[in-house]
């Protein structure tokens, strides 16, 4: 007891200090990198904070932001709303011009109101939610990882737009991440005006048959079955529909861009079309940035490592280009400009979704998937 | 008119497919009355054994037809030994118990065995072969019909056939409704009870397996969690028909499945579950023991 209290004080002696301590050395521009860095989903934010390190490092060894350096202030969110507040409120009164982070989505909804009202940037390497940048509310929000309704748009897109078919049958498995999708597709192909939904449906997963919704398919006349969810039933529909002679196409989201998907449908998962990420693995910018962490850490880095450099070079990028640090010349400099990143060269629209980071189109030829898009 | 007809060998697909399963529950719930929880494991360890037979004897290159017949005679030995030894372990223990321990013994080997092949085996999804070919005589109908839902309905119907005949002229059958009847009874006619509860455990599995077989070349896919969803609609299908009885399983199981595929037809898939539930619930409010099940006074 009495240990733990000792630390306690030394613990809050030492904040006490930093916080003296960045009062004292203005000369620099500050930078907060917010989110779960320790608890349950501590390994979501740990790889976000050495990514900013190491890119800071550089920035900062090319002579900062017009000779000015940078310094990173860490708070912890632990992925909890309540306390993003908080950390949201510490930061900003630490006068920092821009944020890193938050992690989590509901973390960073939580805290965006308030860096909103300081005109403090804040970008995000992992908050998916569609409507931070979406609803139009925070217009300091960038992001650079695909929202979540990305994967229904390229799929979409790539249906009415290339494959050009006017009617699709849209399915899901009735799970949250399959009838999600399904559902934003449907806005979007009726948002299109191109083409139409002919059926909507969810399907019971691990069912012995499917064949009555695939005679519904053939029914509709749909030019193309655009499924929601995960290879099991992926195979299974295709299955059944080449075994009642049904060539509709099929397209599909990353929960089938999977192997197994084709071990287990064998022939009948040729010409499938399924979305995934891109593969940025021979990417320089990727190799440079991997290897080092690997180097510091002895690990490989983990979750959203890349999207947070791309984030930290993003920012870092617009502050040189621009100049200064002050919000609204940055803003303007990450729109405005290209950035070569992990994920190749990124910009930001005017909602602040990352432009060039998302997902491609793979087709199943010969067994294997291969880039299409 | 052609869509009815398509929906209707949809169902009748689906429906056979449940019956292939129903008919082992209701088998073993009619002899000792018993739900066997682990049964759709037997199907499920009927398809691996399937699975792997199947490709060893492909490697030795047989002909297609002597592939099938001795993968479904290996499949069905295999489970048959799974139930024989089931039976023995998890139930005959207990035969004496009050009826909810044998439930939860059943209900215990269903979880030991879905993990049992996951460790021995994988949990991943495993390709399954096209056992049965495409009949050439099928093809103008293939919208409607495939070779695999044409093989599930005969077999179907014949096990139904055999079992049926089997239960009620066989010396066997005579002593397995001796059984059901009164088993004290039985035994002092000199009924030796064991053997037959054993052997009704070892027919059912072996049913299960030749299901597990048939269904998992018409879904081309097994998974060592397929037991568990067909177990319950299978079990829903036999309380359907009234449990017990060996043409009511079949009839509960095409009521089933062909009140799923005109739910997903004309109304939509979302609701098939909830089509199929309504209509247990509706006929069991006004047929307490099933479409074909006997209303049976509890001795006390």
């Amino acid at each position: 007891m009495r240990a733990t209290k000792f630390f306690h004080i030394l613990t809050a002696l030492a904040l006490v200090m930093g916080w003296v301590g960045t009062a004292v050395g203005a000369a620099t521009i500050k930078i907060g990198v917010a989110g779960a860095h320790s608890g349950d989903l501590a390994s979501y934010g740990l790889p976000t904070l050495k990514a900013a390190q190491l890119v800071v490092k550089d920035v900062n060894a090319k002579g900062g932001v017009n000779g000015t350096p940078l310094e990173l202030l860490v708070e912890d969110d632990v992925c909890k709303p309540e306390i993003a507040t908080n950390t949201a409120t510490k930061l900003v009164s630490a006068g920092v011009k821009a944020v890193i982070g938050h992690i989590c989505s509901g973390a960073t909804k939580a805290a965006l109101p308030i860096y909103r009202d300081a005109k403090v940037l804040v970008i995000s390497p992992s908050a998916t939610t569609p409507s931070l940048t979406q609803s139009g509310d925070y217009p300091n929000f960038y992001r650079t990882i695909a929202a979540d309704n990305t994967q229904a748009r390229t799929l979409v897109d790539f249906a009415v737009g290339t494959l050009k078919v006017q009617k699709i049958a849209v399915l899901h498995d009735k799970g949250d991440y399959g009838k999600g999708l399904a559902e934003y597709a449907k806005t979007f192909i009726e948002q299109s005006g191109q083409a139409e939904v002919v059926l909507f449906e969810g399907i019971t997963p691990g069912a012995v048959d499917y064949s009555a919704v695939v005679q519904k398919i053939k029914r509709s006349g749909a030019e193309a079955v655009l499924f929601g969810g995960y290879h099991p039933e992926a195979s299974k529909i295709v299955g059944q529909m080449r075994q009642k002679r049904l060539t509709t196409l099929f397209v599909s989201d990353d929960g089938v861009k999977d192997d197994t998907f084709i071990k287990v449908a064998g022939k009948d998962a040729e010409g499938v079309y399924a979305t995934g990420p891109a593969d940025v693995s021979a990417n320089p910018i990727t190799k440079a940035y991997r290897e080092r962490y690997k180097k510091a850490e002895g690990t490989d880095p983990g979750a959203f490592f890349d999207n947070a450099v791309a984030a930290t070079l993003a920012l870092t990028n617009a502050m040189v280009k621009a100049g200064s640090a002050e919000p609204e010349a940055v803003a303007q400099a990450l729109r405005g400009n290209e950035v070569a990143t992990p994920f190749g060269n990124i910009k930001f629209d005017a909602k602040g979704e990352p432009v060039g980071i998302g997902f491609t189109i793979y087709q199943v030829r010969n067994g294997q998937f291969v880039q299409v898009h | 008119m052609e869509y009815f007809i398509e929906l209707l060998f949809s169902g009748l697909t689906r429906g056979s497919i449940y019956a292939l399963i129903a008919l082992g529950y209701t088998m073993v719930y009619g002899i000792i009355g018993l739900i066997n929880f682990a049964h759709g494991e037997m199907y499920m360890i009927g398809a691996f054994t399937a699975l792997i037979v199947s490709t060893v004897l492909s490697i030795y290159g047989l002909p297609l037809p002597a592939i099938l017949i001795l993968t479904a005679l290996a499949a069905a030995v295999w489970a048959g030994a799974y139930g024989f030894t089931v039976e023995r372990l998890a139930y005959r223990p207990l035969r004496n118990s009050p009826r909810l321990t044998p439930l939860i013994s059943a209900i215990g080997m269903s979880i030991f065995l879905q993990n049992y092949v996951l460790l021995a085996q994988t949990a991943d999804f495993q390709p399954f072969p096209a056992l049965i070919p495409e009949f050439a005589f099928l093809e103008p109908y293939a919208a409607i019909i495939g070779a695999t839902d044409l093989a599930i309905l005969i077999v179907s119907a014949l096990v139904m056939i055999a079992l049926t005949l089997g239960i009620k002229c066989t010396r066997i059958g005579k002593a397995m409704r001796a059984t059901a009847q009164d088993r004290k009874m039985a035994l002092l006619v000199g009924i030796n009870v064991d053997r037959i509860i054993s052997l009704t455990f070892v027919v059912g599995s072996a049913l299960a397996a030749i299901g597990g077989l048939l269904i998992a070349s018409h879904i081309g896919q097994t998974n060592v969690f397929i037991g568990f969803i067909a177990g319950i609609k299978a079990f829903t299908a036999a309380v359907l028909g009234g449990i017990g009885s060996i043409p009511g399983a079949v009839l509960g199981s095409f009521v089933l499945g062909l009140t799923e595929a005109f739910a997903t037809g004309y109304v939509s898939s979302d609701y098939e579950d909830v089509f199929a539930f309504s209509l247990l619930v509706l006929i069991l409010i006004f047929r307490p023991a099933g479409l074909l099940g006997k209303a049976t006074v509890e001795k006390v």
